[in-house]
């Protein structure tokens, strides 16, 4: 029941994407966000959809599959379409009932925004689908290596991003067994009303937080026992080295940017409204 | 009473990555008052075999009746079927989580609509059952030793009166004497209660000592479906799939090999040694 969710999971598959360096995905994918708010036209819109369409095809991951990791966050969306058409009020009138109007600029924002909004999650979760949690925490630690200089605990907050990536699926595994060996025994879940329902969660919480605890003091133990003190001299096993592709990968990043960049400002598409 | 499985198929995470085909054409019949023991290699499909049983998890095809009642059908009480069919998971102490003993245990019957005094008597009753001391009732379930706490957890189970009880390895992580001390329970129950038992584990030993029966797990598929005697007879191909059979059956079919004239079949050490002696006697 909760292995449904998606987002921000690592989808195994060989792909080119998979392949590439974590810091290389990272930089892309920060560049992508900000690429998607550059621009104001249909022509930044085009190229952003051919950009994306063709690194989705080139990671191997379903479509069906990165379609379900938007599912948590479709409230979220129709919110925002619906506060853009509903609350925006520039341009002329295209429609109105009593005091409900939509403009052409609540419109305009409102099917920009929602595009954004999808090519976002779209963007960011096709770093997770295609990178493992482990090597975007290497990736996190050694592009901010420099802050290290500035007394920034790098290593720490890395270790600390990665054994909490670590423990999402077990914790996961652990909830599913615990909810299931306490229906077993007769526990209702879903019937009651919310106050009835939080305190249902009683039988669930208390054994998930002690075992989090129980793994954690686990957790601790065996790294003390095997000699961990922290980020200072240690060495890593596979190092991350930038190769050719990396440097072509950025290349194209670089390229694209400047792209949506130059045609999405002075070329503008006008289609209608948009 | 009866549980009946029809060509059950169970496949995990469908349409992901990670699909696997967790159990393939499952069919069996587990009847009243029988002592089941189920066995197969770590990822053989057992676990989530039993899983079925209470309708936890939902089979991708196939069928199970209980009593003859499709489980499955639309308005079917699986709650009143969770009461009857009993399952303690791997490790059922992990599930503990009341602030006494007495009141873990009360938390199955408290969830059947009985009444404060009725789900007290079950508790105690229960945990008379597996042993546990009445001056561990109001003490935090916590506090108690690892064998203790598995007990409670078990009597939480058993305090619901089931007529069908479902063991997912529970001697795991415990010492010899711990497994011993709950497995002879489980017996004692299982002949003075009536109770159905149905014992998963991945020790040949632990089995061949209670069942009656022994289904062998491979691959998500039934391999073997019979008396222990005759499961072990096959030794060699339960090698085969990582099981191999009690030591004594290695014993006796090397005696019989060296010319001794035995049954193989013995399935504790004591009934070994008394073929041992019919042997020793038959040939001089």
């Amino acid at each position: 029941m909760i292995r449904d969710i998606t987002i921000g999971q690592y989808y195994p598959a060989r792909s080119i994407l998979h392949r590439l360096d974590p810091r290389v995905k990272l930089v892309s994918t920060f560049l992508y966000l900000i690429s998607l708010f550059i621009f104001q036209s249909i022509s930044g819109y085009i190229i952003v959809t051919i950009f994306l369409g063709v690194v989705v095809s080139l990671s191997k991951v379903p479509l069906s599959y990165i379609m379900r990791g938007l599912k948590p966050i479709l409230i979220l969306l129709l919110v925002t379409i619906c506060f853009n058409l509903f609350l925006t009020r520039t341009g002329s009138v295209l429609f109105s009932i009593g005091f409900v109007k939509i403009t052409e600029g609540g419109l305009r924002s409102a099917v920009y925004m929602g595009i954004r909004l999808i090519y976002l999650i779209i963007g960011s979760s096709l770093m997770t689908f295609t990178t493992t949690p482990n090597e975007l925490t290497d990736g996190i630690e050694k592009l901010f290596k420099p802050l290290q200089k500035i007394k920034v605990p790098v290593h720490e907050v890395a270790m600390i991003m990665a054994i909490a990536l670590r423990f999402i699926p077990i914790l996961l595994d652990e909830t599913d067994k615990i909810m299931k060996a306490q229906i077993a025994r007769g526990a209702d879940l879903e019937s009651g009303n919310l106050f009835q329902k939080a305190k249902a969660m009683i039988p669930i919480l208390v054994p998930l937080f002690i075992s989090a605890f129980r793994r954690a003091t686990d957790l601790a133990m065996a790294m003390e026992s095997r000699g961990y003190h922290g980020g200072e001299g240690r060495t890593k096993m596979k190092p991350l080295a930038y190769k050719k592709r990396d440097y072509y990968a950025y290349l194209i990043m670089l390229f694209y940017v400047v792209v949506i960049f130059v045609i999405g400002r002075y070329y503008p598409l006008r289609i209608w409204i948009f | 009473m009866s549980i009946r499985l029809e060509n059950i198929q169970y496949v995990y995470s469908q349409g992901t990555a990670y699909e696997k085909q967790a159990l393939r054409d499952i069919n069996l019949q587990i009847n009243d008052g029988e002592f089941l023991g189920i066995i197969g290699h770590t990822g053989s499909g057992k676990s989530t075999l039993i899983q079925h049983l209470n309708g936890l998890t939902k089979a991708t095809s196939g069928n199970i009746y209980f009593n003859d009642e499709s489980i499955y059908q639309s308005g079917y009480n699986l709650k009143n079927l969770r009461n009857k069919v009993g399952l303690v998971f791997q490790y059922p102490e992990h599930q503990l989580f009341e602030e006494t003993v007495l009141k873990d245990v009360c938390f199955g019957p408290k969830n059947q609509g009985l009444t404060e005094e009725e789900c007290e008597k079950r508790a105690k009753e229960a945990l008379e059952l597996v042993g546990i001391a009445e001056e561990l009732y109001i003490r935090s379930p916590f506090e108690l030793s690892g064998g203790q706490k598995r007990r409670v957890a078990i009597a939480g189970v058993l305090a619901m009166e089931p007529d069908f009880l479902v063991l997912d390895e529970p001697t795991a992580g415990l010492d010899p004497r711990g497994r011993d001390e709950i497995l002879d329970q489980i017996f004692y129950l299982h002949q003075r209660k009536e109770l159905a038992v149905i014992l998963v584990s991945h020790s040949m030993e632990d089995i061949a000592k209670y069942a009656g029966r022994i289904i062998v797990m491979n691959r998500g598929k039934v391999l073997y479906d019979d008396e222990p005697g005759k499961v072990f007879s096959h030794y060699k191909e339960l090698e085969k799939v990582g099981l191999g059979a009690p030591q004594i059956t290695y014993v006796m079919n090397e005696l019989k090999g060296k010319g001794l004239p035995v049954q193989t079949d013995a399935r504790t050490v004591e009934d070994a040694a008394k073929e041992i002696i019919k042997g020793l006697k038959r040939k001089s």
